[in-house]
């Protein structure tokens, strides 16, 4: 491998999943046009969903999905020890994504809830940077592809990732939406960081901030706009806790 | 310039041959807001029935078509020797029908900096020589304010624009193109009665506008009003979202970054429409930001809209279109912010 003359070492790259729907592991496999590509730039070594085949010698470790079992903090340890680089993918990851939504409740309303029978050990969601240190944060439920192609293009050629510092509404208009909020509903991707296309909105949702906030949030101003379209306050907050992505942004109202 | 009519029905036939024979586009219905009214855009369109002849404006300005949102401006292929760099200007020729006349004034604004300036651009120039522009008058909206920027007639930057005189169209025919392209079809003489009946409706059109700004010398009172109040009061309210800039038919200004392709084989040089409310606009290698407030952003874009752009041509760069507060999530409304900025000005 090698690019304009220069060899590059192949990555080599580890997937785990912890507290998730494995939907960013799927998007892995997804944008099969690219895959060829995509799998010349890493060696993969341990991706339960691809291959049963299981090794140690990972340099990236990808770490999908939250934490919410005691077992899984000493499993993360050691894949911290053992990794170069750790990467929280998917907003579960980045942030406990909609698993965090258990943390607004007690842990014995939760488990009854669920389970009738053979109830599980469970501790409150956390995201896999409060338990290990974390190299980089790659957020979206689930992971853009076209995103995660990029940073390990990134990777492989020891280049800087940039991540967009603008908002989805930027992507939005590039696709020609009609702003949700002029509709009179809610939504947030004036808060929210780029990088997803405004897939949601190209399909007819609006954006719940699966990505967490972009480098410039007006919290007050878009609270006030969404209070003025008639969305309550209640409604706005529920929402906004969706992903658990966008709570620093309230915290700066406090 | 030449004048002639042309009926309604003949007018029908000529836009759906064009259509037949172009890949065309025109307004149509794609959403509504919350009052109810219809949002509009220029779509491709496969007959003259889909087309809302009667529409409002479009939600976003007929700029893409001549600056698109990403564009490769060259493409690179890695081989034994190095590289090699490949440019493509070209572009399909197509069809706008029914342009308003503001936003056929941005068009010309942008010729000024993309095609007469100093570094034309040659991939604007490509698109512009491509398309043909069929314009058409419309009563004015409760909040367009063309009329306050000498937008709301046109005398060039067309192929063709059309009035609506009743049982006709009054049309200035302004290029050899759409000349011969009407040869095809029944167009008539302007008779003293269209003449009369043309003038009447450009008065009454005139007549309607109900948004009104005054930028006479508002060059020099942004200057005047650098560290007014009014732009934290308004720039509290920015949300930096640049949705403003997107949808504003003579915002231009862009960033460009190069990609290289995951197969390390190619790369490319793509260029992206940016807008100066975005945090990192003036954010610069070592990472200093010269503008981390957004009411700083937000008054630098009224100041290429009012005093940049009349330092270097004698006109504002804003047409008075007002997208840009029907896109902004906030509101922020440009005759209210001129108008702050005037009234502070007389106290």
């Amino acid at each position: 491998m090698e690019f304009s003359g220069i060899p590059l070492k192949k990555l080599r790259a580890a997937f785990f999943d912890f507290t998730s729907c494995e939907g960013c592991q799927l998007q892995i496999l997804n944008h099969e046009k690219n895959l060829p590509d995509f799998l010349s730039l890493i060696e993969i070594v341990n991706f339960r969903e691809i291959s049963s085949d299981k090794r140690d010698d990972y340099e990236i470790a990808f770490i999908e999905g939250a934490v919410s079992r005691k077992d899984q903090i000493d499993r993360l340890k050691d894949i911290r020890k053992k990794a170069k680089l750790v990467v929280s993918l998917g907003t579960c990851a980045c942030y406990g994504g909609v698993n965090a939504i258990k943390n607004n409740f007690s842990i014995e309303s939760m488990v009854d809830e669920v389970y009738k029978e053979n109830k599980p050990e469970t501790i409150p969601v956390q995201k896999i940077s409060e338990i290990i240190s974390v190299d980089l944060e790659i957020p979206g439920c689930p992971v853009s592809k076209i995103e995660l192609e990029y940073i390990i293009l990134c990777l492989a050629l020891g280049s800087v990732i940039e991540k967009k510092k603008y908002p989805v509404c930027i992507e939005c208009k590039q696709n020609m939406n009609h702003c949700f909020i002029d509709k009179g509903s809610l939504c947030f991707g004036a808060i929210t960081r780029a990088g997803c296309d405004s897939i949601c909105v190209n399909g007819g949702l609006p954006c719940y901030g699966c990505r967490g906030p972009s480098a410039s949030v007006n919290w007050m101003s878009l609270k006030n706009i969404l209070i003025d379209k008639g969305i309550t306050e209640e409604e706005i907050l529920e929402k906004l806790s969706l992903f658990n992505s966008l709570n620093e942004v309230i915290k700066d109202e406090n | 310039m030449l004048f002639k009519t042309i009926t309604k029905e003949n007018l029908r036939t000529f836009i759906t041959n064009i259509i037949k024979e172009n890949q065309t586009f025109a307004p149509v219905v794609v959403s509504t807001d919350a009052d109810n009214n219809p949002i509009y855009q220029f779509k491709k369109v496969d007959s003259f029935e889909e087309i809302k002849i009667n529409y409002t404006k479009s939600y976003s300005s007929i700029k893409n078509f001549f600056l698109p949102y990403k564009e490769d401006l060259s493409t690179f292929h890695f081989n034994e020797n190095g590289w090699e760099q490949k440019i493509n200007y070209r572009v399909n020729p197509r069809v706008l029908f029914g342009v308003r006349a503001c936003d056929i004034n941005a068009l010309i604004k942008l010729d000024q900096v993309l095609m007469k300036g100093s570094f034309p651009h040659p991939y604007y120039i490509a698109r512009r020589k491509n398309t043909f522009i069929i314009g058409l008058d419309h009563e004015p909206m409760a909040d367009c304010f063309c009329q306050s920027l000498d937008t709301n007639e046109v005398v060039h930057g067309f192929d063709i624009f059309l009035t609506d005189i009743g049982p006709k169209y009054f049309m200035l025919i302004n290029s050899s193109k759409a000349f011969n392209l009407l040869k095809n079809i029944t167009i008539e003489e302007v008779k003293e009665e269209d003449r009369e009946n043309y003038i009447k409706e450009k008065n009454r059109l005139a007549s309607l506008f109900k948004s009104h700004v005054d930028v006479t010398g508002m060059a020099n009172l942004m200057d005047i009003e650098f560290e007014s109040s009014v732009w934290q009061k308004w720039g509290d309210k920015c949300l930096s979202c640049g949705s403003c800039a997107m949808v504003c038919p003579t915002c231009y200004c862009y960033t460009v970054c190069e990609k290289i392709n995951l197969s390390l084989k190619t790369a490319s040089k793509e260029k992206m429409l940016y807008s100066c409310n975005l945090i990192d606009f003036a954010e610069v290698a070592g990472g200093h930001n010269f503008r981390p407030k957004s009411s700083d952003r937000l008054k630098y874009r009224y100041y290429h809209q009012h005093r940049g752009f009349v330092e270097s041509f004698d006109e504002s760069k804003c047409v008075g279109c007002n997208r840009c507060q029907k896109a902004c999530p906030a509101d922020i409304n440009p005759v209210e912010v001129l108008r702050d900025l005037r009234k502070e000005n007389i106290k």
